[in-house]
């Protein structure tokens, strides 16, 4: 759930911002959010069982795929440009990572939660659901990082940089979150592929 | 520190809003793994409602701390925190739609409500502090 996003160190009082204001949470989007949570409630309603594979297998494909492509290629990336390359990368990478992160996570956790009881793996005897309880506290502890770390860092810098003249040093100390709980975001998502594919393939 | 003293460039200190309503996330957090891991049969209520008093406690004492606060920046505050909450009362919204539709009823229904109830107001919470502790406050004079 990590958009891992590095932004080192950043001049302490940055010049006076000529870029145009941040949109925060890019409002184009918002319809195509009302959309996919339309249909991801429909599916579980219905118990539509391809809506719900649909949107956990994309949904978690998509979620999986972007935290290690954030984390392991962008991250390295960011870190090695200019500080006004990073700024303005961030200020329009950031605003979409608001909007898509928590559609994905969404879409994922809540179909994920009726595809495991709609095949059975939530009962105590089946031979899964030792696996499934270890995915719940993968995502358990990911969700914590996200909404409870990452996120608020992340609004606060766009916030930040939205200022006439942005703190460099309290952009860089809250873009530390995403660099400290890369590592563990990254292990989580790569225990998460081990413990589907081993329910996918039981 | 007046308004009319606000610097861009100081970190003002502030008591540990985030961090508890963060912690109280992760009770919850857990309370509901521990729900989940039963389902679809009955859970047993005691380590949830435990877990889930912990969180509710931390949280209070979060929004205690909160309305403390002197030349605080509640403007933004207020802006991040209702469509924060509105982003959350949805997602917690669906949650609560897949247990129902999963027959959960009766006490252990509202132990998960109530556990929904503190991490809808717990994230935006972490958010809009952390975004408000930097911003300049209201000028009251």
């Amino acid at each position: 759930m990590a958009d891992d996003v590095m932004v080192p160190s950043a001049p302490m009082h940055a010049e006076p911002s000529e870029r145009p204001p941040i949109q925060i949470v890019p409002l184009r989007a918002l319809p195509v959010v009302a959309v996919i949570l339309i249909f991801v409630v429909v599916s579980i309603v219905a118990n539509w069982r391809w809506g719900l594979i649909f949107c956990h297998v994309v949904g978690g494909g998509m979620w999986t795929a972007i935290d290690l492509f954030v984390g392991l290629v962008i991250g390295p990336i960011l870190g090695r440009l200019s500080i006004p390359a990073r700024a303005e990368f961030t200020a329009r990478f950031m605003p979409k990572m608001v909007v898509i992160m928590p559609t994905v996570v969404t879409m994922t956790l809540a179909t994920g939660f009726q595809v495991a009881r709609m095949l059975g793996n939530l009962a105590p005897s089946s031979a899964n659901h030792a696996w499934l309880i270890a995915s719940f506290c993968v995502v358990g502890i990911m969700a914590v990082i996200a909404l409870g770390i990452l996120e608020p860092a992340n609004i606060a810098v766009l916030f930040e940089m939205n200022k006439p003249v942005p703190n460099g040093e309290r952009i860089h100390r809250l873009m530390n979150r995403f660099i400290y709980t890369a590592g563990i975001t990254g292990l989580m998502q790569i225990a998460t592929l081990v413990i589907m594919t081993r329910v996918a393939s039981r | 520190m007046s308004s009319a003293a606000f610097d861009n460039a100081v970190d003002r200190p502030f008591p540990p809003v985030a961090w508890l309503s963060t912690t109280a996330l992760a009770f919850v957090v857990v309370g509901g793994i521990i729900v989940a891991s039963h389902a679809p049969h009955v859970t047993p209520l005691g380590l949830p409602l435990a877990f889930l008093s912990v969180g509710a406690v931390l949280l209070v004492a979060a929004l205690g701390m909160l309305t403390q606060l002197k030349d605080f920046a509640w403007p933004t505050f207020m802006k991040v925190f209702k469509w924060e909450l509105l982003a959350y009362v949805v997602v917690a919204g669906m949650i609560e739609l897949a247990f129902v539709h999963d027959h959960m009823r009766g006490s252990s229904l509202v132990v998960v409500t109530l556990m929904l109830v503190v991490f809808a107001v717990s994230v935006p919470t972490t958010a809009a502090f952390t975004v408000a502790r930097y911003a300049q406050p209201p000028d009251n004079g």
